[in-house]
């Protein structure tokens, strides 16, 4: 064939653009293919395919797609942190002369692709699905606000990551950094497919992160049952409606800034550019604009679960309720006033820096007071501790240091000793493993007996609770001592050799972190396995008090039979302590959302897009444009949205419950 | 048992003890007064961080379930007195913290001429301060010495106790210009400037590098900062000036080409305009400046005549370079004539038609007259001072 042809029909996709000159790469392929081809197989020897696509694809439930997110996370974590194994055993080795065993073509994609994915493909997807599946049983809704919305809001999450993976296999990803700032980025210094997946990727995920939040508000402002006033809330849901509050109001800075980046890159504009008017700082402005929200978008929900969790296990109520409402909020507004705080260093005057520097410490009082009431939740209460309540305390004592070296940084003289060191590294680490992770591991904890019926198993969760501890402050204490004798991120080599210990200490954190993650794993697996020991039917193994565990576990598709009518703020303390009694009679259809394959049909259509675009295979970008506005514009004629589930299903799922509830007494 | 622990800890104190830990112990006043700040903001948090964590792990031991001697208050949810004290402990602390920003931020913004150049001698205003124009190459630091005519790469020296004022621009991408032992960092950005003060008060030689990721050859970026005494200094530069060589735009050209682990190098003499040129992207010859075009751009552009200034602008190094939807080759209708439909494009002008700078003036005036119709496009447009 012509090579015009070739070019036409494949864009700049060729076989040089396999890395098969890459043997870890080639490595992991085997590997992944191997297990691919397995789970395939698998699925389709037990012919689950049918099923899986009815029940789990095209699902509109928000428990599930919840679920699905929360898996998503997971699977994700693993390639993220596959990532960070490798660079702390290059930092390991690359002494005295030693180039270590990754290049500088890989390694700087190994940093950006792991700053990439641990943030939207990891703590994302692991946040937004607990907010999916908690948030409407805590107001006592049916599902979200637009539930075909929600299933395409997973699915677009999902294309974005499927994206990020193939770069691993198909070309390369980006060199960049995670935020690819420019100059480096534009493509007179990044001309090949590495910047161009890394702006797709995130552009196809923001869809649906931004769906997901505007779905989420709505659902929280127009769907509380009754007596739910917006002061009656849980914490939980309250921190909910303030990080998607955020997220609306935030991503769409991200999309704007990445579309005018991939105008410099595609039709040879100059937002970024050196010349031309180009200004590179512009974008450094707009993406932290985005940038420092998200990092209250992921801690936020991360606060609620440990309200809900402190409360909880204290047996006690929350400390404090109004204040910590009125300290998320603050919160919320003062995240859009500080991100000149993460480049003080490029040369602002001395007020600018000044001024972001104490707006961002003024954060952390309100952070301090939620701290507090935590604090005096427990005091005064019975401590219980469960897995999450363990969760709770490390993140208690871990974050109050992230936030202290977080302030530390927020004083422009010492971010200028300090920024781009190690010691920012550790910083942010110490909040988002020390926050939103350990946020995350509570969640995942607390709700997992009311998502599958059954408690996980506690002996293989203290285990990971334990790598996790041990190994997060192994891992990154180290990299605070590196960064205060001046060593700098991203290095791929070393001169000075008495730096190599503390290197050593920090890839054997990772190592326990790694013991961490199998332990959760295996701690799946157990759960699974003893599934009947564990198992839970009451729908309320915790003594808790928010109306998610007023109903069964796990919850019926319709989550509550009949709507709750809620008169506290704890409202399901508030009605088992009233002596609350489950009606037994009088149940009526429901009427409930159709699942439907559009959205994961429209979000396979946006990847091929992205993919297209990506290699310059215009007609695959245009054919799958077109099938995007086709299938968009088709699905408002399917008029075939609802269903009514039949009382008689209902009454026969409730009198199950009934047997259940009175053979556990 | 202790023995044991001691031999645990054996290992760590070997670790500790070989450590340099620069932030900490700099050897200039800027970064002395930076690491001060350091330390006391952090002692002012520990005011609060400590019983915070001290309360966590006694109440998570107090209030244990299976410690039934502990009260128990489970409608205990609010207390006046307490919200009070949990949102004005830290709000105090935030105060002080702020003024001390304040203040600390003004005093050592790196724009600001030092006053000091320790914390018990004044600045000797009889010695001018030492002038160094700092350039982020790929991947390699280029120092021009603008009052002595010289220049290196990778290696920088300063005499000890005079101030040091550097200039700082870089060639391509972003970098951020960094010696811990003398002073806080400063982006490196290209076709901008940013300002350091500094002055380094212990002779010595400490490390220097690039702390902004920028590209393959980060790691590699890095350069000795040497702090001589005065007569080590003007050592340094003869030694220098005997390197011979010139750097002029050619050779700065060929210097920049993206190149890893760069050994030092010396130059005896330097454009004296090089820095100038670099800062405003226009080394090549017949490249028309930043600073030029802004100040057209500040006249309004030129009318129609300013036209003929964006054409050389398409040798731009980067600009338009491969984007696969591209705008080339561009024209502007303003330029149609019947002998030239499609205009004066770009692509038809294969070198500056002026070698000499380009600065507006100096440009041959568009030997053609616009067609009519085009001046329908173009509207009204203000006349020009020619």
């Amino acid at each position: 064939m012509s090579p015009d042809l070739l070019k036409l029909i494949f864009g700049r996709l060729g076989f040089e653009s396999l890395p098969l000159h890459e043997p870890i790469v080639v490595g992991t392929f085997a590997v992944v293919a191997l297990g691919g081809a397995a789970l395939l197989g698998g699925l389709t020897y037990f012919r689950l395919w049918g099923y899986l696509w009815r029940e789990w694809f095209t699902t509109v439930d928000h428990k599930r797609i919840g679920i699905m997110y929360m898996i998503l996370g997971i699977v994700m974590l693993l390639r993220g942190f596959a990532d960070a194994l490798m660079m702390r055993g290059q930092q390991m080795l690359a002494f005295g002369g030693s180039e270590g065993y990754l290049n500088a073509h890989h390694y700087d994609q190994v940093f950006t692709a792991h700053g990439v994915i641990m943030i939207f493909f990891v703590a994302m997807p692991l946040v937004t699905g607990l907010m999916n599946y908690v948030v409407p049983l805590q107001i006592g809704a049916r599902d979200v606000s637009f539930p075909f919305l929600n299933n395409f809001s997973f699915w677009m999450t999902v294309g974005g990551a499927v994206l990020v993976m193939a770069s691993l296999f198909i070309g390369e990803f980006a060199r960049t950094g995670w935020l690819a700032y420019p100059p480096l980025s534009n493509i007179g210094y990044s001309p090949d497919v590495g910047v161009d997946y890394y702006i797709w990727a995130l552009q196809v995920a923001g869809v649906g992160t931004t769906l997901s939040g505007i779905n989420l508000i709505c659902t929280i402002v127009k769907l509380r049952c009754p007596g739910m006033t917006m002061m009656k809330m849980p914490v939980f849901t309250w921190t909910s409606l303030c990080t998607n509050v955020l997220i609306v109001a935030s991503f769409p800075v991200l999309t704007v800034v990445l579309a005018l980046l991939s105008l410099d890159r595609y039709v040879g504009t100059n937002f970024f550019t050196n010349d031309f008017g180009g200004s590179p700082m512009m974008y450094v402005n707009l993406i932290w604009i985005w940038g420092h929200p998200e990092v209250y978008i992921l801690v936020l929900p991360a606060f609620g679960i440990f309200s809900e969790v402190t409360s909880t296990f204290s047996g006690k109520r929350l400390f404090g309720y109004t204040s910590m409402v009125y300290a998320t909020v603050v919160i919320t507004i003062l995240s859009y006033l500080v991100w000149l705080h993460h480049f003080f260093t490029m040369g602002s005057g001395a007020s600018v820096n000044s001024f972001f520097g104490i707006t961002t410490m003024i954060i952390s009082i309100p952070t301090g007071a939620k701290m507090f009431n935590w604090l005096f939740t427990m005091y005064r209460g019975r401590i219980r501790y469960e897995l999450p309540m363990m969760w709770t305390i490390a993140f208690m004592l871990t974050f109050v240091i992230g936030g202290m070296t977080g302030v530390l940084l927020a004083v422009p003289p010492a971010d200028f000793v300090l920024h781009n060191s190690l010691f920012l590294i550790a910083h942010f680490h110490n909040v988002i493993i020390g926050g939103v992770v350990f946020g995350a591991f509570a969640g995942i904890s607390y709700w997992f007996p009311k998502a599958f019926g059954f408690k996980l198993d506690p002996f293989w969760g203290k285990m990971s609770f334990w790598f996790w501890v041990t190994g997060f402050y192994l891992a990154f204490m180290p990299l605070y001592v590196l960064g205060l004798m001046g060593v700098t991120r991203r290095l791929r080599v070393f001169d000075d050799p008495s730096l190599q210990i503390w290197f050593v200490i920090a890839a054997i954190g990772a190592f326990l972190v790694l013991l961490g993650i199998l332990s959760m794993l295996m701690q799946f697996a157990v759960s699974f396995l003893r599934r009947e020991q564990l198992k839970d039917v009451t729908g309320d193994p915790w003594d808790a008090r928010t109306l998610e565990w007023a109903t069964s576990s796990p919850p019926p598709d319709y989550n509550f039979a009949f709507t709750p009518v809620v008169h506290d703020n704890d409202a399901w303390w508030d009605m088992k302590r009233r002596g609350y009694q489950r009606p037994l009679t009088g149940f009526k259809p429901i009427h409930m959302p159709s699942s439907t394959g559009t959205g994961i049909i429209l979000a396979g259509l946006a990847t091929a897009m992205g993919f297209g675009l990506i290699w310059y295979i215009w007609w695959l970008a245009a054919l799958s444009f077109a099938g995007l506005l086709v299938v968009g514009i088709g699905h408002t004629f399917n008029y075939h949205r609802d269903f009514d589930i039949p009382a008689e299903d209902v009454i026969r799922t409730e009198d199950a419950r009934t047997k259940l509830l009175a053979g556990a007494k | 048992m202790s023995r044991l622990k001691i031999l645990a800890l054996l290992p760590l104190a070997a670790a500790l003890s070989g450590c340099d830990y620069v932030v900490l112990a700099p050897a200039g006043d800027i970064a002395a007064q930076q690491r001060d700040l350091v330390i006391i903001s952090t002692v002012l948090m520990l005011l609060i961080v400590v019983p915070v964590m001290a309360l966590t792990v006694l109440f998570a031991w107090r209030y244990r379930q299976s410690n039934t001697e502990a009260r128990y208050e489970p409608e205990w949810d609010h207390s006046t007195a307490l919200e009070l004290v949990i949102w004005s402990a830290p709000l105090l602390i935030i105060v002080c913290l702020g003024a001390l920003t304040w203040m600390g931020t003004h005093l050592l913004d790196p724009y600001r001429t030092l006053g000091r150049i320790h914390a018990d001698r004044a600045v000797d205003q009889s010695k001018a301060p030492l002038e160094v124009d700092v350039v982020a190459l790929d991947w390699k630091w280029l120092f021009i010495y603008p009052d002595y005519g010289i220049a290196t790469v990778n290696e920088l020296a300063a005499p000890v106790d005079r101030p040091i004022n550097f200039r700082i621009t870089a060639s391509s991408v972003m970098n951020s210009f960094y010696i811990p032992a003398l002073a806080g960092q400063i982006y490196a950005m290209p076709g901008m400037e940013t300002k350091l003060h500094a002055v380094v008060n212990h002779a010595g030689s400490y490390k220097g590098f690039s702390a902004n990721y920028s590209g393959a050859g980060f790691s590699g970026m890095h350069f000795n900062f040497r702090g001589l005494d005065d007569k080590g200094f003007d050592a340094w530069i003869a030694q220098a000036k005997s390197a011979g060589g010139a750097l002029g735009r050619a050779e700065y050209l060929q210097l920049e080409k993206p190149s890893q682990n760069e050994p030092v190098r010396r130059w005896g003499a330097v454009d004296a305009d090089l820095y100038r040129l670099i800062l405003n992207m226009c080394v090549e010859t017949g490249k028309m400046c930043q600073s030029e075009m802004m100040a057209i751009d500040a006249k309004g552009g030129n009318g129609h005549e300013g036209l003929n200034n964006t054409l050389p602008l398409t040798y731009d190094k980067y600009a338009r370079r491969g984007a696969p939807l591209g705008p080339e080759p561009t024209f502007v209708a303003g330029t149609c004539t019947p002998d030239a439909p499609q205009g004066q494009t770009t692509a038809s002008i294969k070198a500056p038609i002026d070698i000499a700078p380009l600065t507006g003036a100096g440009l041959k005036r568009p030997t053609f007259t616009p067609l009519k119709s085009s001046s329908f496009f173009l509207g009204l447009r203000p006349k020009s001072d020619s």
